[in-house]
């Protein structure tokens, strides 16, 4: 009953959380130097273009009417209506989502059973050639930038090998085998990316448990090194190594913005931007409002992981 | 052997020989790779365009927040599609900026240029399948030139005054005379629609070659050869894609390995890198469009006309063109006009690089410290470098300049035509007295140089309406004199537009009006395979 309880209160404090950053995104884009209407027409707007759609807007209603408002959309399905091109918000998020996901999917499909390998691989060798050699590329593809990485994957794989496409516009008619080609070089620039981090994570977590003396029963058990790993210095290990990963899940949905634009790929972080620089509040509020639900959501996540994983929470005396 | 070579690429040009084997037989007989592939182009342009083919087009200037709407279009990206689905009533001339023809048959106008009629192409149709009528173009520069509008081109159409139906023709009368009023609807927002596009503005239903097919803001667009367009000497491809690659290596990537066809906005330090790659070409177009420094003519110490005299002889202009755009651009002269404008007065002489000069002017001033420069990314491409190159070049005259950055974000708002000095840009006009009236008569929409000269707004108002070219290139001269002595503007360079295409597009017409060939490439060009 403890356990529920537990978690219970997470998802509470979640929703909670959720709320506060509404507030947060609002105030935010209010404090915004310039003007939507002065954005939306660029500089050779005329004065009286300028004034005639300020009016259309609304914008000269007070903030807390407008944030209520907006609030009680929200809750009822309803993120509005783009004030640059008056466009339903959900219908064109909901493709531009759809795309981030299908792109972080992959990524973490690879990258994360990847890392746990190379870490409990780099474990089975620890202070080996080969711990060194996993812990040094994954250390320096994590220290490059991740825009050059993508620029080298660019040069060799589609300038001079021609493997793949240098840009990754998808689109509905797509079929999934071109999906996967066109995604090929930014989900392997992600996976660069977020790779060390996890990897390290599992490795120092398991080197932590392996000084147990249980480990050492098992030794003398006979079991070989690698199975030691998987059974039994992993699972206790488990609850540190969730909480990265759901950090590095969560910045395959949101932090991607960069390899978006150098990939030309048509995700959420590029839609952000655009509406940013155009001062569209609502969309910035509506896009900035899904990121924090992913990242809350994905620690919610590792949270209850890291709970479930723990046998004295689990059987509670 | 030549009439061997003549044989050969008539057959690449009929697509019976391929482009690799001619060169090959050519290098057999010879002859040199460049001198083969140059008969191959004449070959090649005797030849007339081929059909078919679908053209993709990598272009900066997309955003998700991008409407169908012509009154919206502001970037690149809307523009050249834009230009594939939708006509103008009249273009600009490449070679000598006249008025050409396009849904407009003919034009006349009166002895003091108030009325104007145009007559309206019969026999054109939308892609709806309705036929364009007269009263389809009235309503349409009607809601571009309405008080209530939110077109851009609102600022080029002000004063139009009646506009009426009268048999095939559509009437235009006038408050003032404009000798140029065919130029000015050559706006690329005023592309017709059925009833003007009071209806659906954003519907996407024009005359042009293409038919709208998938638009997604901000990802892609294409369109594909509507059966019934009119003309056949433009729309030789049978698609057009054009993909928003808003990062300039992106472009390059995507143009090097073959997947798009044509980019544009190539960036001046890189242009070398990419002429040497196989297959590439580079289209650099010098234009109307043009990089400067801005000061307010009535703001303190701007107002002292010679602290704005020793700041014009202050800046290096060559180096500029050199360092800044690597030498893709033309030397400015302190006047918004150079010769791609119909009329330009080519007698003026062209102020140099004079610290000397500038140090006694500085004097005479009796300024004293140092003068702040705001500057940004956004201003033009390489803008701080700009100010910075402009500081050391005034340092040698004895003036301290002092270059501050601004963030991009908020720069025409906050920055740009509120701050007394500062860098910008401007895009060409389709005509000088366009230009004029936009930014430096005293009513002027965006008057950034704060330049109020009762005798400079009468020449440009006397010009306006003079249907006599002679005294109307004297009127020009005068006034570009008055701007370059007595203004605000510092203009050290016209920039050129560089674009980039495959060496399978052919047909590229070098066109100063806008970039992309007036972005008008995807309708202009055709692609030759093989």
């Amino acid at each position: 009953m403890q356990i529920l309880k537990l978690i219970a209160q997470r998802i509470a404090l979640g929703i909670l959380l959720l709320f506060a950053v509404s507030v947060l995104i609002f105030a935010g884009t209010e404090i915004l130097p310039g003007d939507v209407a002065a954005s939306i027409l660029g500089q050779s707007a005329t004065p009286q273009a300028l004034e005639n759609l300020r009016r259309e807007l609304g914008l000269n209603e007070p903030a807390i009417v407008r944030y209520f408002t907006w609030l009680g959309g929200l809750l009822t399905g309803d993120l509005g209506t783009a004030l640059s091109n008056r466009m339903d918000i959900a219908t064109s998020i909901w493709p531009r989502l759809k795309n981030t996901l299908f792109l972080a999917f992959w990524a973490a499909v690879v990258s994360v059973p990847l890392a746990l390998i190379l870490g409990m691989l780099a474990v089975r060798y620890r202070n080996g050639w080969i711990d060194k050699a996993i812990s040094g590329f994954a250390l320096a593809s994590t220290s490059l930038p991740e825009f050059f990485i993508g620029y080298v994957l660019i040069f060799f794989f589609a300038v001079k090998l021609n493997w793949f496409p240098s840009f990754s516009t998808v689109h509905e008619a797509m079929s999934f085998g071109d999906r996967m080609k066109a995604i090929a070089l930014p989900a392997t620039a992600l996976t660069l990316v977020v790779l060390a981090h996890m990897m390290r994570m599992t490795r120092a977590a398991i080197l932590n448990v392996m000084q147990s003396a249980y480990i050492e029963t098992a030794e003398l058990k006979g079991l070989s090194q690698f199975d030691i790993i998987r059974r039994h210095a992993f699972p206790n290990a488990i609850a540190p190594i969730v909480n990265v990963v759901m950090l590095n899940l969560a910045f395959l949905v949101v932090g991607v913005v960069v390899i978006e634009v150098i990939f030309v790929y048509p995700g959420m972080g590029q839609y952000l931007v655009d509406h940013v620089t155009k001062r569209d509040v609502p969309v910035v509020q509506a896009v900035g409002l899904i990121f924090a639900a992913v990242y809350i959501t994905l620690n919610m996540i590792a949270d209850i992981a890291a709970i479930v994983s723990n046998p004295r929470l689990r059987h509670p005396r | 052997m030549s009439s061997e070579l003549d044989f050969l690429s008539r057959h690449v040009a009929m697509g019976r020989l391929s482009r690799r084997d001619f060169l090959g037989r050519a290098a057999a007989l010879g002859v040199s790779a460049t001198v083969a592939n140059s008969l191959l182009a004449n070959a090649v342009r005797a030849q007339g365009p081929q059909k078919g083919g679908d053209l993709r087009m990598g272009l900066t200037g997309g955003e998700s927040t991008n409407s169908l709407d012509p009154a919206k279009w502001l970037t690149q990206v809307p523009q050249n599609f834009g230009s594939t689905w939708g006509e103008l009533l009249v273009l600009q001339s490449p070679e000598d900026g006249s008025p050409q023809p396009v849904l407009a048959e003919s034009w006349e106008a009166s002895d003091d240029a108030k009325e104007w009629r145009f007559k309206i192409r019969k026999g054109v149709t939308f892609h709806n399948g309705k036929e364009l009528t007269p009263e389809d173009v009235a309503q349409t520069i009607r809601r571009h030139s309405d008080e209530k509008t939110e077109s851009a081109a609102l600022g080029v159409l002000r004063g139009l005054g009646d506009i009426a139906v009268d048999g095939d023709n559509v009437v235009f009368k006038l408050e003032h005379g404009n000798a140029d009023l065919p130029l000015l609807l050559t706006d690329y927002h005023l592309v017709i629609q059925p009833n003007g596009g009071y209806d659906k503005p954003d519907e996407g239903i024009g005359t042009g070659p293409y038919k709208v097919e998938v638009n997604e803001p901000g990802v892609r667009h294409v369109s594909t050869k509507y059966d019934g367009y009119w003309r056949d000497d433009v729309g030789h491809v049978a698609s057009v894609e054009v993909i928003v690659m808003n990062d300039a290596t992106a472009r390059m990537a995507a143009l090097q390995s073959g997947q798009v066809h044509i980019i544009n906005r190539v960036e001046p330090r890189t242009v070398a890198l990419l002429s040497r790659a196989p297959g590439v070409h580079i289209e650099s177009t010098p234009s109307k469009g043009h990089y400067v420094f801005i000061m307010h003519c009535n703001t303190a110490p701007f107002d002292n006309h010679d602290l704005r005299m020793a700041l014009k002889l202050a800046i290096d202009r060559e180096q500029m063109v050199n360092q800044i755009l690597m030498g893709h651009a033309t030397i400015g002269n302190d006047f918004p006009i150079n010769e791609s404008y119909a009329l330009f007065p080519t007698d003026i002489e062209q102020r140099v690089y004079d610290p000397e000069k500038a140090k006694f002017h500085y004097q005479k001033s009796g300024h004293s410290g140092p003068i702040l420069l705001r500057t940004s990314d956004v201003a033009f491409p390489g803008a701080v470098d700009a100010a910075q190159l402009f500081q050391q070049q005034a340092a040698k005259a004895g003036i301290e300049l002092q270059v501050q950055r601004e963030p991009g974000d908020g720069y025409w708002t906050e920055v740009w035509n509120k701050q007394p000095f500062s860098a910008s840009y401007w895009g060409g006009r389709p005509t000088q007295d366009s230009m004029y009236s936009t930014a430096y008569i005293s009513g002027a929409d965006w008057n950034d140089t704060r330049f109020f000269d009762e005798g400079f707004d009468k020449i440009i108002l006397e010009a306006r309406a003079e249907l006599d070219q002679k005294r109307r290139a004297e009127l020009y001269r005068e006034a570009a004199l008055k701007v370059r002595d007595d203004g605000g503007l510092i203009l050290p360079m016209f920039n050129d537009f560089i674009d980039a295409r495959r060496e399978e597009v052919q047909g590229w017409v070098r066109d100063p009006n806008h970039e992309t060939s007036n972005l008008r490439a995807a309708t202009r060009v055709w692609l030759q395979q093989g």
